[in-house]
């Protein structure tokens, strides 16, 4: 065990499955990341990698699709605006059924520019055809960036492990680091399925027209529904070589005899625990339901962890505007027809403290039915009513971001005063 | 679990010292958590950052709200946030200054403090004096260790020296010790106040 920065340990482990590319392009919260490998490759710790510093993050993923085309293991990392900017070439990574393995520091999206924790990134892009593992501390994003190459390199497919920008990456917390050896015999060296060969040419990612291109995407789907089938065995296996289990598809906690159980992803799943903890001790029985890989997204066993559930609260760091949950809706499928009622709490919304005091009034008061269908956490309201009644009064009643910013001010010195 | 909060400005070494606190814990055998408050990054700008330790493993994540220690690193920020937010008679205060604190003006806020649990050291001076630059968080380190006990000065001088190697890794060691004698010192005579 390391007293260690979440960054490094991420480093440390990505560095030890020996990528051969590495593309950089700087963007908080995920710049130690990239920057401790690339220290790595300079010193020679990291042998046998390029490291690649490019022009943008469009370039960063396009990199690492051409070395993936290439035979080689591509390894790259994102947030936020970075991976909007990428977007198209993260589709075609997935569309040509490139390995390639991407953290993505999660950071929420502009405007306006925020440059803190929220999952709004990761939603962005969940239909690309990219697995998406979260993980909920920083072992398992060590952990999980192991298993992502072999995941990968197995079916495939590109893999993205989302670790919360801040919260995650600049925590110091302790972390088992993989080491070189227990990487080696768990991840063999990359095989591509593909590649591009001057001496065997073929032509990749081409135009398909109507006549295969539902066939293309069906398989693109059917790849990563086998996922599902994929993920807990390179789990148990990963618990072969490590001693410690990671990954696999849910990460159920308490919910045998849970009548409340609360959904999340990412870091709030270790806050929720606690709070589960302290809920049992009053009486009410909460278990927590951490979603480990939201793409493809593991249905069964999400059904089975809430089968005996009388109330679900999904509580989620992005949401769909104008709608309300994206997991919420996903948890809501997934349970069918028969299911418990779901609550959404939307919260932790471009860095907000998730108030693990607020929270748990929240769901203590979930089995009395008192949670409405979307709830924001601790939102500001007598702020945003000052502000719609402004929009009323006025036609230019001036930039909303702005005009909240400053009742926030204002509320706060009155406060003090 | 025992919580911290360290109020500090840009280019203090406010993240540092929460994060060679958790190691520090760490290396005593507990487990630790350290995060910094995500402000944006700027020299001068208040920054907050938070260290949790505790035997079993910490998992929660939120900022901590209810801290049973302040480190204040910088005395100016009384004026601008509401450092003592959370705060009970019993939270451990160490205050970076020159005076003692009951000299200090503005000091009838910290009357609300069990006293044997408030204490300031010149953290600036020794550290201009020990290490040649103003940046106070190992010796505020070492006198957090005489005043809560929270943490060994042992494993708090080995997770100065795994950060900062030679001369400058020593030099913070000294700094640290001597802020932690001080302390001590106080805490076992008569005037106790530092």
């Amino acid at each position: 065990m390391r007293q260690i920065e979440g960054s490094q340990a991420v480093a440390e482990a990505v560095a030890a499955c020996r990528p051969e590319v590495v593309c950089a392009y700087p963007i908080t919260p995920q710049t130690h990341i990239v920057e401790a490998i690339g220290a790595m490759v300079r010193t020679g710790r990291l042998a046998n990698c390029e490291f690649i510093n490019v022009e943008s993050e469009f370039a960063a993923m396009s990199v690492a699709i051409g070395a993936s085309a290439a035979g080689a293991r591509a390894y790259t990392a994102t947030a936020s605006q970075g991976l909007l900017f990428m977007a198209e070439a993260v589709y075609n990574a997935a569309g040509l059924g490139l390995p390639v393995v991407m953290t993505l520091a999660n950071r929420a999206i502009g405007a306006p520019i925020n440059i803190w924790n929220d999952h709004s990134d990761a939603m962005a892009v969940r239909d690309a055809g990219w697995v998406q593992l979260f993980a909920e501390d920083n072992q398992a994003a060590a952990d999980l960036h192991v298993q992502a190459f072999r995941l990968a390199e197995d079916l495939s497919v590109p893999v993205m492990v989302c670790m919360d920008g801040f919260v995650l990456t600049h925590a110091f917390e302790a972390v088992e680091v993989p080491t070189q050896e227990q990487v080696d015999s768990f991840l063999p060296p990359y095989e591509p399925r593909q590649v591009l060969d001057p001496d065997d040419p073929v032509s990749i990612g081409a135009m398909v027209g109507p006549e295969a291109f539902e066939e293309v995407r069906y398989l693109q789907h059917a790849k990563l529904v086998r996922a599902l089938e994929k993920i807990p065995q390179v789990a148990e296996e990963f618990y072969h070589s490590f001693g410690r289990y990671a990954g696999g598809l849910v990460s159920p906690y308490r919910t045998d005899d849970a009548h409340t159980v609360v959904v999340a992803m990412g870091s709030v799943v270790g806050t929720l625990k606690d709070i589960a903890d302290q809920l049992r001790q009053k009486g009410q029985k909460v278990g927590v339901l951490g979603i480990t890989t939201f793409r493809p997204f593991p249905a069964a066993a999400v059904r089975e962890a809430l089968w005996g559930a009388r109330v679900v609260v999904v509580v989620e760091k992005a949401f769909s505007t104008g709608f309300g949950g994206v997991l919420s809706t996903d948890v809501a499928t997934a349970m069918g027809p028969l299911r418990a009622p779901i609550a959404t709490v939307v919260a932790g919304l471009g860095g907000r403290p998730v108030n693990a005091a607020s929270l748990a009034a929240l769901i203590e008061g979930s089995e009395r039915g008192s949670l409405e269908k979307v709830t924001f956490l601790d939102l500001n309201r007598p702020v945003v009513d000052r502000e719609l009644e402004r929009m009323g009064a006025r036609r230019r009643s001036g930039p909303s971001a702005e005009n909240m910013l400053r009742d926030v001010a204002s509320q706060a010195a009155a406060q003090e005063g | 679990m025992f919580q911290v909060r360290v109020h500090g400005r840009g280019g203090q070494g406010v993240v540092t010292a929460a994060e060679l606190l958790s190691v520090a814990a760490f290396i005593d055998g507990r487990s630790a958590q350290a995060f910094p408050s995500f402000g944006s990054e700027r020299m001068g700008a208040p920054v907050v950052a938070y260290c949790r330790i505790s035997d079993a493993p910490v998992r929660t994540r939120e900022p901590v709200v209810a801290p049973d220690a302040v480190i204040l690193q910088d005395l100016t920020l009384l004026r601008v946030e509401d450092v003592w937010q959370g705060t009970t008679a019993s939270t451990f205060v160490l205050l970076n200054s020159p005076k003692p604190w009951a000299e200090l003006a503005g000091a009838e806020v910290l009357s609300r403090f069990d006293p044997e649990r408030v204490a300031a050291v010149p953290a600036t001076e020794i550290a201009l004096s020990q290490v040649g630059r103003p940046i106070p968080n190992a010796a505020l380190l070492g006198g957090f260790a005489a005043l809560t006990g929270a943490v060994s000065l042992a494993a708090i001088n080995q997770a100065i020296r795994e950060r900062f190697a030679g001369p400058v890794g020593e030099r913070n060691v000294a700094a640290a010790g001597e802020a932690y004698r001080m302390v001590d010192l106080a805490r076992h005579s008569s005037a106790w106040e530092v």
